[in-house]
């Protein structure tokens, strides 16, 4: 599996927000993307998902099952949890797991994995704001796909998710899986690449 | 339409146009209003009031005119991605309502004597007042949009799906109203319009069609200085 | 591909049956424009039996519109409309799918009530059957040129007025067969034209409508 990216140029408002990023992962491989606020690091993200139309470049995955897109191939955690209050927190991962193609027996393991086993038939309303992002990284686990774009993915984690959250990183990484990650906080994975994005000038 | 895709280009282009249509708008309404009011005889059955035909019916042809110019905007946004289809777009939505509200007034004033009531619930009237709501969601859609290349997008498919159901709106109007008396002007056996009426409807038609492109210029060019001011105080807010 | 659609069916379905879902409120919706019309036009009989098919399917018309907004809004907030894009399904059988699910809890249950509705406006027996099969044919078009309209004002503050105002013009043919087909019905007429032209405009918007709403969902994104 190898992700390659040229050229990256996105705009908006005629204002150009990215412009020339370039990214080459190949399988196992993490990269971190930093830079102060506005440099474009969820832009980056959303546009290697595919969420944004390309003003320039292109984006192509390479050795994956070729009966599947780009998209396809990838797995988006924005800032948002994609989380539904109404459902339970096994509802929540078992549809995601449904839905992207996934497997929906490893739901038990996936929310054991990300430590809300306790919580798994609680509407996911209830959760605190940690807990729901932990769910959302449930889903990462139970709808298996190569290439991981997370955005922010330590937001309002403690010490203990931020823990959970690297060894699902490790355990992807060995698998062969790609990561790209953009964030503030510091996440102590090992070995990756770094990116780090300025204000365009 | 390779020519035109610089905006500096299209500038340029239209800057030295505009003078000569704005000209030629001129000498059309001047003949087109002469032969209107002065040469074309009063109707038998409906007398002076039938000159107001010379204003409604080249009215409702620029409503549709409109919303098709639109149209293809809409496929150059969306297929071609040409810098000005959205400026092209943008420009003649307002303009084409004004119109499709001018065929709806004059039809109203026309039908007061006609019909003896301002408002008739006749086919192609209704046809129109529909055809001015769904220019209305258009600017409506493009006003609630502050992000341009998001707006230019989304208003280019509801400008599409417009284009494919108007058809479909007229046809279901027509049928669930005939009241209206059939189309007399463009008929296979050609038409049946006395030429006195006929020349200077055509005239006046094209008279305004010259005046509906020349507004349009104008809010093209309009828009790309308000695109480019715009772009100009972004620019001032990045710098420190 | 099946799979991912269908269980996105089944999630919202038991996202508008489970509480705060609000299910009930198009149908409460329908009730309380059906109720309050005979306040305009006043307690005739005659009159409301004469114009009642017409209430009902204004009714539905409207009631139809209400709630579109959270068809991809509520999706939009909580971000997973990010994910709906990665789907191992073409993107207008998702939008499809979430119209169907929308469908089955507002436009049938409104089509169900009709006939019950039509009892308060002294409709008579033939019509009754008649203003819920129209419905039940008619209302699919409704929500699928709906979800046009959502899927353009998706992310949009007033998103759940603006909707409204770009849907109801799209929606005048089906509401002139909707009407017309009823009409003929009670007339006695089966297979009618306007019935035919109802079930077109159903079977068009069901293919061309999802095509579009996934263009603009598309486009929307920035």
């Amino acid at each position: 599996m190898q992700l390659t990216a040229d050229d990256l140029t996105v705009e908006r408002g005629g204002r150009r927000v990215l412009e020339g990023v370039g990214v080459k992962l190949g399988p196992g491989e993490a990269m971190v993307v930093t830079g102060p606020n506005g440099a474009g690091k969820s832009t980056l993200l959303r546009a290697l998902a595919g969420l944004l139309p390309l003003a320039q470049g292109r984006i192509s995955v390479e050795g994956g099952d070729g009966e599947r897109t780009a998209a396809e191939h990838m797995h988006f955690l924005g800032h948002l949890d994609g989380v539904k209050g109404a459902l339970t927190a096994r509802e929540n991962i078992a549809f995601w797991a449904d839905f992207l193609g996934g497997d929906s027996t490893a739901t038990e393991t996936a929310l054991e994995a990300v430590g809300l086993g306790h919580a798994a038939d609680l509407p996911a309303g209830t959760l605190s704001a940690g807990q729901k992002r932990r769910l959302s990284l449930a889903r990462l686990a139970v709808a298996r796909r190569d290439i991981w774009l997370l955005d922010e993915p330590a937001t309002a984690l403690d010490t203990d998710g931020l823990d959970r959250l690297a060894s699902l990183v490790e355990i992807h990484r060995a698998a062969g899986g790609l990561v790209v990650a953009a964030t503030h906080a510091d996440l102590g994975w090992a070995m990756t690449k770094r990116m780090v994005l300025g204000r365009a000038v | 339409m390779i020519a035109l895709a610089n905006p500096a280009r299209f500038n340029a282009l239209s800057g030295s146009l505009l003078p000569w249509l704005a000209g030629l708008t001129a000498i059309l309404f001047a003949v087109g209003l002469y032969q209107a009011f002065f040469v074309s005889p009063a109707d038998y059955q409906q007398g002076e009031t039938v000159r107001i035909m010379f204003v409604h019916v080249p009215a409702a042809w620029l409503a549709m005119f409109g919303w098709s110019l639109m149209s293809i905007a809409s496929l150059g946004v969306l297929v071609w991605r040409h810098p000005l289809a959205d400026v092209a777009a943008q420009a003649a939505a307002p303009i084409g309502a004004a119109f499709t509200l001018i065929a709806l007034v004059t039809g109203s004033l026309w039908g007061r004597p006609m019909w003896g009531t301002w408002w008739e619930w006749d086919a192609r009237l209704t046809s129109v007042l529909i055809l001015l709501l769904m220019y209305l969601g258009v600017i409506a859609l493009r006003a609630a949009l502050d992000e341009p290349s998001r707006a230019a997008r989304l208003v280019a498919i509801l400008t599409l799906a417009g284009f494919v159901n108007i058809p479909i709106i007229k046809f279901s109007v027509d049928w669930w109203n005939t009241l209206h008396q059939p189309a007399s002007v463009f008929r296979v056996d050609g038409p049946t319009i006395h030429p006195d009426i006929l020349v200077p409807l055509l005239v006046n038609a094209l008279a305004f069609t010259c005046l509906f492109v020349t507004l349009h210029l104008v809010g093209m060019r309009t828009e790309l200085t308000r695109r480019r001011v715009r772009g100009l105080q972004l620019r001032a807010a990045e710098e420190r | 591909m099946t799979r991912a659609l269908l269980a996105l069916i089944r999630r919202d379905f038991r996202l508008a049956v489970r509480a705060g879902g609000g299910v009930g409120l198009p149908l409460v919706f329908f009730l309380s424009v059906v109720a309050v019309t005979p306040f305009a036009i006043g307690p005739d009989m005659k009159l409301l039996a004469r114009v009642g098919t017409a209430i009902l399917w204004i009714g539905a018309l409207l009631s139809t519109l209400i709630g579109l907004d959270r068809l991809f809004g509520a999706d939009a907030e909580d971000g997973s409309l990010d994910l709906l894009f990665a789907a191992p399904a073409p993107l207008p059988l998702v939008v499809l799918a979430k119209a169907a699910a929308h469908w089955t809890v507002t436009g049938l249950p409104l089509a169900a009530a009709a006939p019950l509705l039509g009892l308060m406006l002294n409709l008579p027996p033939e019509a009754l059957g008649a203003v819920a099969l129209t419905l039940l044919l008619g209302t699919p078009a409704l929500t699928l040129l709906g979800m046009i309209g959502a899927a353009l004002t998706v992310g949009l503050r007033r998103g759940g007025l603006l909707l409204p105002v770009l849907v109801l013009p799209m929606a005048v043919p089906v509401l002139i067969f909707g009407v017309s087909a009823t009409n003929a019905l009670v007339a006695g007429e089966g297979g009618s034209a306007p019935l035919m032209l109802l079930l077109a405009a159903s079977l068009g918007s069901l293919v061309l409508a999802p095509v579009a709403a996934a263009a603009a969902l598309k486009g929307a994104q920035s």
